[in-house]
C-alpha cells in the first residue's frame, strides 16, 4: 500500500501525548519521585507463563550473548531500589512477543513506579490521582474483591467452588474446550470474557484479593475476612480496560527464586522456552530491598481513554504493523 | 492445507472449524493482567452462513480451509443445477446446486458475474453483484403524473425478485436494484 509510510496516529494526537507525558512527569516530580531510564535490554527475562519474551543474540566482551527484550522495567528497578535510590519512576519500553490486538501493541510504553514504604492501599489512592490527572472527568474510584466479582456476575466461588464446575462453566461462556484447564485458566478466561467487559463503567474499579496461585511478584497473605491465602496485589479497570497491576513487592530473596524456578519447571511442562531468569534480581533482594510497593500502568492505555479512541494503535506514532 | 496459529488470524482468512469452512469475520486478542491468553474469534460458516463466536487459547492453531472466491459468469439451469464458467477466458464451467445458490437464484441473470465461493473446488455459495439491472416484468400500471408522492407498488422482475418500485415504473422497462438490501434504486 502506497500509504504505509504513514503514522498510525494522527499529528494532533502525538502532540495530545506528548502534553500528557508531560502531566505525568509533573505528578511525579511534585510528589519527589525520581525519574529513571533502565536498559531495554536485559541477561535475565522474565520468566512468567503467561508472558512470550523476545530475545536476541548480541556481541559484547563475553562473546556471543544471549539477551532479553525486558517485559517490564521491573528486575532493574528493583535493583535501583535496592541500592537506595528511593520513590522511582519510569516511561519504559516494553516488549511482549504476540501481544497484539486493539489493546496490545508488542512494543509499548509502560509507566512503572516504586514506593517504598507504601501499603497496597496508599498506592491505589496515588495510582487513583494519577489516573484522575489524565482523565479528569472520571467517576468514583471503589475497591472490589476478586472473590466478590465472581459471585455477583456467575454465581460461583472461585476459591470453593470444584474444578469440574469451574470448567464447565468456562467452556459455556467461552464455546472452547476447557474440560482439562487449570483451575487458573478457567479463572482467566471468565475474568476476561464475563467481568472484565462490566468493569470501570462510571468510575475507576480495583479489583483487589486475587487467588494466591496468581501472585506474580507480589506477596501472599491471608485474607482476615475468608481466612484464604491471597495474592496482595491489585488491578485497576476504566472503561473494560485494564490499566494497571500493582503489588506488594516480595523482598524475600529465596521465595523470589523459588517463583523463577517454579515458572520455568511450568514453561517446560507446557512445551514453553525456558527464559534465563535474573539473578542479579536475587542477589539484589539478599542484599536487601526495602519493603514497599509498585505498579505498572499501560500508558498507551491511559492515552487512548483520555482521547477517546478506539485502539492503543492510534495513540502511537507508529504501531508494530507498520512500524 | 496450511495449519494458521491464532498470531495468523485475521478478517478473510478461511479456516476449517467442526468440520465446515469458515470465514474469520473478528479477532481480539484478550488477556486478563497476569494471566493466559486468549483470542475472542468470530467466524462466518461458509455452508450455512451462520456466525459462530468461539474462543481460543492464544497459540492454538486450525487447519487451513482451501476456499476461493472467483468470478464467473451465469450460463443457464438444466433444473437441477445451475450452470456459471470462469471469467478468466478458461471457459471452465462449474455447476451449483440449489442449497449453495441459496437466495441468489432470485438475482439470476445470464452474462451477469457473479462472486462463486469454491471449497475443495465445490461450489459453496454464490454472491451477486452489489447492483444488477433487470426489467420489470409484472407490475400494476403506472400512475401519471404521480412522480413526487413517493408511494411504491410491487413488482416482479425477470429473475424472479419482487422488489417496491415507484408507482410510475411500468412493465417492460429496467431498472437498477440492490441486491444487498433488495432494494429498488434507480431506473437503468
Amino acid at each position: 500500500m502506497a500509504d504505509d509510510w504513514r503514522p498510525s496516529a494522527s499529528i494532533e494526537t502525538l502532540r495530545e501525548r506528548a502534553r500528557l507525558l508531560a502531566r505525568v512527569r509533573a505528578f511525579f516530580a511534585e510528589r519527589d519521585v525520581l525519574e529513571v531510564e533502565t536498559p531495554v535490554l536485559g541477561h535475565g527475562g522474565s520468566t512468567d507463563v503467561h508472558l512470550d519474551s523476545l530475545c536476541l543474540t548480541a556481541t559484547t566482551p563475553a562473546g556471543h550473548e544471549r539477551l532479553w527484550l525486558q517485559t517490564s522495567p521491573e528486575f532493574h528497578m528493583k535493583r535501583l531500589l535496592a541500592a537506595g535510590s528511593g520513590p522511582i519512576f519510569q516511561l519504559a519500553r516494553s516488549f511482549r512477543d504476540g501481544e497484539v490486538g486493539r489493546r496490545h501493541n508488542i512494543e509499548f510504553t509502560m509507566l512503572e513506579w516504586y514506593r517504598p514504604g507504601f501499603t497496597l492501599d496508599t498506592l491505589i489512592g496515588e495510582t487513583d490521582a494519577l489516573i484522575r490527572h489524565a482523565l479528569p472527568d472520571v467517576g468514583p474510584c471503589r475497591q472490589r474483591r476478586y472473590r466478590d466479582l465472581f459471585r455477583e456476575a456467575l454465581q460461583v466461588d472461585p476459591f470453593t467452588t470444584p474444578l469440574d464446575a469451574l470448567r464447565r462453566l468456562a467452556t459455556q461462556h467461552g464455546q472452547i474446550d476447557m474440560g482439562e484447564s487449570e483451575r487458573d485458566a478457567c479463572l482467566d478466561l471468565l475474568m476476561s470474557l464475563v467481568i472484565e467487559p462490566g468493569l470501570g463503567r462510571g468510575g475507576i474499579d480495583v479489583v483487589v484479593d486475587y487467588p494466591a496461585s496468581q501472585a506474580a511478584l507480589a506477596k501472599r497473605r491471608c485474607d482476615p475476612e475468608d481466612g484464604v491465602e491471597v495474592a496482595a496485589r491489585f488491578e485497576v479497570y476504566v472503561n473494560g480496560l485494564e490499566l494497571a497491576n500493582g503489588y506488594h513487592e516480595l523482598t524475600d530473596a529465596g521465595e523470589q527464586a523459588r517463583r523463577f524456578d517454579a515458572d520455568n519447571r511450568e514453561r517446560e511442562r507446557l512445551g514453553k522456552p525456558m527464559v534465563d531468569s535474573d539473578r542479579q534480581l536475587v542477589a539484589a533482594l539478599q542484599a536487601g530491598m526495602p519493603e514497599g510497593c509498585g505498579v505498572a500502568l499501560g500508558l498507551d492505555r491511559l492515552i487512548q481513554l483520555a482521547l477517546g479512541k478506539d485502539s492503543v494503535a492510534e495513540v502511537m506514532a507508529f504501531a508494530t504493523p507498520n512500524a | 492445507m496450511a495449519n494458521y496459529s491464532t498470531n495468523e488470524f485475521k478478517g478473510g482468512l478461511k479456516v476449517m472449524l467442526d468440520g465446515d469452512p469458515c470465514n474469520i469475520v473478528e479477532n481480539e486478542f484478550v488477556k486478563p493482567g497476569k494471566g493466559q491468553a486468549f483470542n475472542r474469534v468470530k467466524l462466518r460458516n461458509l455452508i450455512t452462513g451462520r456466525v459462530w463466536e468461539r474462543t481460543f487459547k492464544s497459540g492454538e492453531s486450525l487447519e487451513g480451509a482451501d476456499v476461493m472466491d472467483l468470478e464467473m459468469e451465469y450460463l443457464y439451469t438444466d433444473g437441477d443445477m445451475w450452470h456459471f464458467m470462469k471469467t478468466d477466458g478458461s471457459f471452465e464451467q462449474y455447476a451449483v446446486d440449489k442449497k449453495a445458490l441459496g437466495d441468489t437464484e432470485k438475482w439470476l441473470k445470464e452474462q451477469v458475474a457473479y462472486t462463486v465461493t469454491l471449497w475443495n473446488d465445490n461450489a459453496i455459495s454464490v454472491t451477486p453483484p452489489n447492483f444488477i439491472e433487470l426489467e420489470v416484468v409484472e407490475t400494476d400500471p403506472g400512475l401519471k403524473g404521480d412522480t413526487a408522492q413517493g408511494g411504491s407498488k410491487p413488482a416482479t422482475l425477470s429473475s424472479g425478485a419482487v422488489v417496491r418500485v415507484p408507482l410510475f415504473i411500468n412493465q417492460g422497462e429496467v431498472l437498477k436494484v440492490d441486491t444487498r438490501s433488495g432494494e429498488y434504486v434507480s431506473r437503468a
